[in-house]
């Protein structure tokens, strides 16, 4: 949806060819989060296909057709950057899940995982500082706020790895406790356990 | 190449007995010239006697701490404390700026107190606010400035004349985000002007503007970073 909503915006600068959409996209986002341009196109099919833009040849190859956005596409935009993007729980994580199996073996091997996984997020933090470092504080402030957002949320998830060390040593136990577990209820079962 | 700061062995042991506490343990930490170096840990693992013995303000219980290549232990109170004034400056979460006097008149206190003539420590002293940008805050008292600035006029009075060794203990604790960044640029222009700096901080975002970043946990380093990636395998790591 995110990636919909970014092609609407570019859009809103003037009509754009969907290899040209791609690579406005990578710059603005600094190269983070690179995109094929095979989803490039089935994105803008969908868009196409809800009203929200319109080729204006529209029987070209794919790679020949300009897309446009239209009076109801940049309604739905407006309404995007009004909504707040916080719309349900969070996705299950790979690292969470490695830290609640963890804690089932024995202490020394969960102490062992925050720590790989501590040195792993702060030299993460430390590249993306580095970028940051590379840009001037009046740089551009679209990728100042992408590398924000990359640092605040590595760096929550120190925090995070933290709370969980100081639970371990609070805990006192040297062999992880076994208690039988009620099935859960709460609003994030619903979701898939990512492969 | 001489280190900058060396800790080769350093354990500091507090009281003895039963109210012994072992707040530094075997530490060995080498801070290379141009290199910025984090701490990182919770309170009470023992961050400010790191940077307190680093800085000739504590003795260790054993072990050697080397500053520019002199073992601190070796020398006499005097010229320890020569060494300190000559080669190290410290930057604290507060600011510590002395009310009564300009930023320039601040940062030039250190080379006075060394026996520098008022007149070239003050020339000296605007020669490091201008190095770190600040050259129009020189005439203004510390409370004209925003804490950012009066950090800023610290850093420029931890670095005044050859000092080479930048102590900071959580510098951005009482600064805004973007505030804080700026305290760190000028921590890292300083380092890759040939200094060095050792940052302690139990932030994992502050620390990430080091070099290195080592974990310290109940006095005794626990891990430390491998050294910096390039570019290419920081997009292949990202998977958003």
């Amino acid at each position: 949806m995110s990636v919909g909503m970014s092609l609407l915006a570019i859009l809103e600068d003037g009509p754009s060819y969907g290899l040209q959409l791609k690579n406005d996209f990578e710059q603005r986002t600094g190269g983070i989060w690179p995109l094929n341009v095979g989803q490039v196109y089935t994105t803008l099919q969908r868009l196409q296909r809800d009203g929200l833009v319109e080729a204006e040849s529209s029987n070209a190859a794919e790679s020949q057709k300009i897309y446009g956005i239209t009076d109801q596409g940049r309604q739905r935009l407006s309404d995007w950057f009004r909504e707040p993007a916080a719309d349900g729980p969070p996705a299950r994580e790979g690292l969470v899940l490695k830290l609640v199996m963890v804690t089932r073996r024995n202490r020394d091997d969960a102490v062992g995982v925050i720590q790989t996984e501590r040195r792993g997020a702060v030299q993460l933090l430390q590249e993306y500082t580095r970028l940051k470092r590379e840009t001037p504080s009046d740089g551009d402030l679209g990728w100042l706020f992408l590398l924000d957002s990359l640092i605040f949320t590595t760096e929550a998830r120190v925090r995070w790895l933290d709370s969980c060390e100081s639970r371990i040593a609070a805990s006192g136990d040297t062999a992880p406790q076994r208690r039988p577990v009620e099935p859960a209820t709460h609003a994030f079962e619903h979701e898939e356990v990512p492969s | 190449m001489t280190l900058t700061l060396e800790l080769r062995g350093v354990t500091r042991v507090h009281g003895s007995g039963h109210t012994q506490v072992d707040a530094l343990v075997n530490a060995n930490l080498s801070v290379e010239p141009g290199a910025l170096v984090a701490v990182m840990g919770p309170s009470g693992s023992g961050k400010t006697t790191l940077l307190s013995l680093a800085g000739g303000l504590e003795k260790p219980t054993s072990g050697e701490v080397i500053v520019d290549g002199t073992q601190l232990g070796q020398l006499s109170v005097g010229h320890l404390a020569a060494l300190r004034r000559r080669s190290i400056g410290y930057v604290f979460q507060q600011f510590n700026l002395i009310e009564g006097l300009t930023a320039v008149e601040n940062v030039s206190i250190p080379l006075e107190l060394d026996g520098v003539n008022r007149r070239d420590a003050s020339v000296a002293a605007m020669a490091s606010l201008e190095l770190l940008g600040l050259g129009s805050l020189a005439k203004r008292f510390p409370d004209e400035l925003s804490g950012g600035e009066q950090q800023r006029v610290a850093i420029a009075r931890a670095v005044v004349g050859e000092r080479t060794l930048l102590l900071a203990d959580e510098p951005t604790g009482a600064l805004d985000t973007v505030t804080g960044e700026s305290v760190l640029r000028l921590m890292r222009d300083h380092c890759e002007r040939g200094g060095a700096g050792v940052l302690v901080t139990h932030d994992a975002r502050l620390a990430a503007w080091a070099d290195q970043v080592v974990f310290l946990r109940d006095g005794r380093i626990v891990d430390q970073t491998e050294s910096p990636k390039g570019p290419e395998e920081l997009l292949d790591r990202v998977v958003m």
